[in-house]
């Protein structure tokens, strides 16, 4: 696959060899001045306190261990330098860049919770939320990809595999697979459990026949994770979950759509036909396949919910530096006061939604019920983004609506709000 | 040559933010402000983990003098590849004076102490641009030093420094043991990947304090006054030389 570089790409970093000072990020006018407001913009949060020696008994929500902080600071400099220069090219061309993809694998990103004895990182859930937060500042299309394989894929193959399916598969998500997870189809997207793949048992294996629409990632995926039913007349109660490799005769990864949004990260129909599948790669039991479902979109909310609190904070630091310098009228426009309302009342939603999503990832690691927390977290997360975005397109006027800077990107990447559950089902759960 | 390797890592305000003075002119604003490894500190401690995995060298140890928070930047070097670390602990006042000539002293101290082989150093921390402190600490240690490195390789028990000076490159051949300070273009810094955060956690960083190495802290510097610098003036557009000579008669320069 030849990736060529838009050389006309407006935020390419130099390398730190061609730099005359210390790795000064120069770039064009509008960012002149975006490295001095890093500091004041986005919230800096305070190290865990107990690290001065005295132990806080209810430490604020944005206290993190120090592995966090590493992870989230290592992270941030990993997708600031190496994923932000391929951004603008990747949304163009609708297409993953396989650097981001083997650097991701390099980091560690795409293995945040599993054991390091299968190669992961062994690190806990709320180090994957602060992953992808971080990377969603910079491209959310990278950032569902980690969200998918870690909330989903991962998890599922933790919690549900057998010792030899978790040896074959978890080295590999680890290190260089990436999996998609097979559950919507035409005829079924919010009434998921509706579908109709069906899987026919014989003896020691299954045939899967039918169709999914809106697979995440299936262009690249070594793995699928199918979701069939074993038996249409139980309804539900008979869907399953099966492995399905790539390579397998009858599956068929169909041409991915061309998105509004999050066009860097692929979406595409799969048909079955005939896909013969053996027993032992049923993860977890039969007909259980609908409650897996829903745990794991549970906590894949939470992520989703990460992915738009960084979505909303990368658009928002992209914008302010702009408005500090564009003068109007004789003033900086940051200086009107109707917009300094405007401009700190997103600030204020940004921050909400991000507690919230913190606070459900807590509560999730904590083992105390979360559902509620996390459908909220990602129905605020996604509300913020989108006012976020738009607000951020009109405060930069006429250069928000034009390709060269990057605002009206995060504005249609934010339309993916709906994810995994439209806004509307959110609200009734 | 096999042994041990001290890298010295700096906690500094990070590169990419605002530096304001403080309001009484003593200092600059650290309070809440970012902080993290000095870049050149980098480029030191990546040139260390690169040596041992060229199995010329047995083990990097990365050292930092401040407070508490310079556990971090510890951290982040054990997560780049140093095997353990040493924390030297100043605090208060003495952090406050702390400079080349006290650090170039422990780095001394400690060189004897662990029987080091190599101290690599940044050339400069991007705080205070002293560019002293290896210099120091090879002259207290009376070792030979390779400054500005822009390439080095160990060759038997000598190395061979290849050092940007300004006017271009000097290759020199130095006896082990040695300092050297890393410029930029020694190589790029490894990111320090998750799954290598996750293990440095188990790595020790060992607590030691100046007094323990027999070190005097005093500083014989006294900073008068912080402030910002002067705001860039407009310059002038001449189209002739002639205009620029009389301008420059006016202004009083010629």
């Amino acid at each position: 696959m030849e990736i060529t570089m838009d050389t006309r790409c407006e935020y390419s970093l130099p390398s730190l060899v061609d730099c005359q000072s210390l790795r000064q990020i120069s770039r064009p006018s509008w960012g002149a001045c975006q490295s001095g407001l890093r500091s004041r913009t986005t919230s800096a949060p305070a190290v865990a306190p107990n690290q001065a020696g005295g132990v806080v008994a209810f430490p604020p929500l944005q206290t993190y261990s120090e592995e966090e902080s590493m992870m989230r600071d290592a992270v941030r400099k990993y997708a600031q330098e190496r994923i932000a220069p391929l951004v603008p090219m990747m949304d163009e061309n609708s297409v993953m860049d396989e650097e981001v993809i083997t650097s991701m694998f390099e980091q560690g990103l795409m293995g945040v919770e599993i054991d390091p004895e299968y190669g992961g990182t062994g690190s806990s859930f709320f180090s994957s939320i602060l992953v992808i937060e971080e990377l969603a500042k910079v491209d959310p299309s990278v950032a569902v990809l980690c969200d998918i394989q870690n909330t989903l894929i991962n998890t599922l193959f933790v919690k549900l595999g057998t010792p030899a399916q978790k040896e074959k598969y978890l080295n590999r998500l680890s290190t260089d697979m990436i999996g998609s997870f097979c559950l919507s189809e035409a005829e079924s997207g919010s009434d998921a459990f509706s579908l109709k793949t069906r899987a026919e048992k014989h003896k020691d294996y299954f045939i899967i026949n039918g169709s999914k629409m809106w697979i995440s990632n299936a262009e690249l995926s070594g793995v699928f994770l199918v979701m069939a039913n074993v038996d249409l007349s139980a309804g539900y109660r008979g869907i399953t979950c099966f492995i399905v490799d790539r390579d397998t005769p009858g599956l068929e990864i169909c041409k991915k759509e061309n998105k509004l949004g999050l066009r860097a990260s692929s979406t595409c129909p799969l048909n079955f036909d005939n896909v013969k599948v053996p027993e032992a790669n049923i993860l977890g039991e039969v007909g259980h396949g609908y409650k897996y479902a829903i745990g794991m979109l549970n906590e894949g909310r939470i992520g989703i919910a990460a992915q738009m609190v960084g979505l909303a904070q990368g658009c928002f630091d992209h914008t302010i530096p702009y408005t500090r310098q564009r003068v109007q009228f004789g003033k900086r426009i940051f200086d009107f006061q109707g917009m300094q309302h405007q401009i700190a009342h997103v600030a204020t939603q940004i921050e909400a939604a991000r507690l919230l999503t913190y606070n459900a990832a807590r509560l999730k690691e904590a083992g105390r019920p979360f559902i509620k927390e996390a459908c909220m977290a990602k129905y605020f997360s996604s509300e913020v983004a989108t006012l976020t975005t738009s607000k951020c397109i009109e405060w930069m006027g006429g250069v928000g609506f034009t390709k060269d800077y990057p605002i009206e990107k995060y504005y249609r990447d934010c339309k993916i709000e709906w994810g995994w559950g439209l806004q509307q089902l959110e609200l009734e759960l | 040559m096999s042994g041990r390797v001290l890298v010295g890592v700096k906690r500094v305000i990070d590169y990419a933010v605002k530096i304001r003075v403080k309001a009484d002119n003593t200092g600059v604003v650290t309070d809440g402000v970012k902080h993290s490894m000095n870049p050149f500190c980098e480029i030191a401690v990546e040139e260390a983990v690169k040596l041992k995995e060229k199995k010329l060298v047995k083990e990097v140890v990365a050292v930092s003098c401040g407070p508490q928070q310079s556990q971090e930047t510890i951290r982040t070097a054990l997560a780049m590849g140093a095997d353990r670390g040493i924390h030297v602990e100043v605090s208060g006042k003495d952090y406050e004076t702390l400079g080349p000539l006290q650090v170039s002293k422990i780095m001394a101290a400690l060189a004897k102490k662990e029987d080091a082989q190599l101290i690599i150093l940044g050339k400069q921390a991007i705080d205070d641009d002293c560019n002293q402190t290896g210099q120091m600490t090879a002259a207290l240690l009376d070792w030979p030093q390779g400054t500005f490195a822009s390439e080095v390789t160990l060759d038997g028990d000598k190395i061979k420094v290849v050092r940007e000076i300004d006017g271009g490159l000097e290759t020199i051949k130095i006896n082990t043991p040695a300092v050297l300070t890393a410029d930029l273009r020694l190589n790029t810094p490894r990111y320090a990947t998750l799954p290598n955060i996750m293990k440095a956690k188990k790595k020790k960083i060992a607590n030691v304090k100046p007094a323990d190495l027999g070190v005097n802290l005093t500083s014989r510097l006294e900073v008068l006054k912080v402030e910002d610098p002067p705001q860039r003036q407009a310059g002038m557009k001449v189209e002739t030389v002639e205009d620029l000579v009389g301008k420059l008669k006016e202004a009083g320069k010629v």
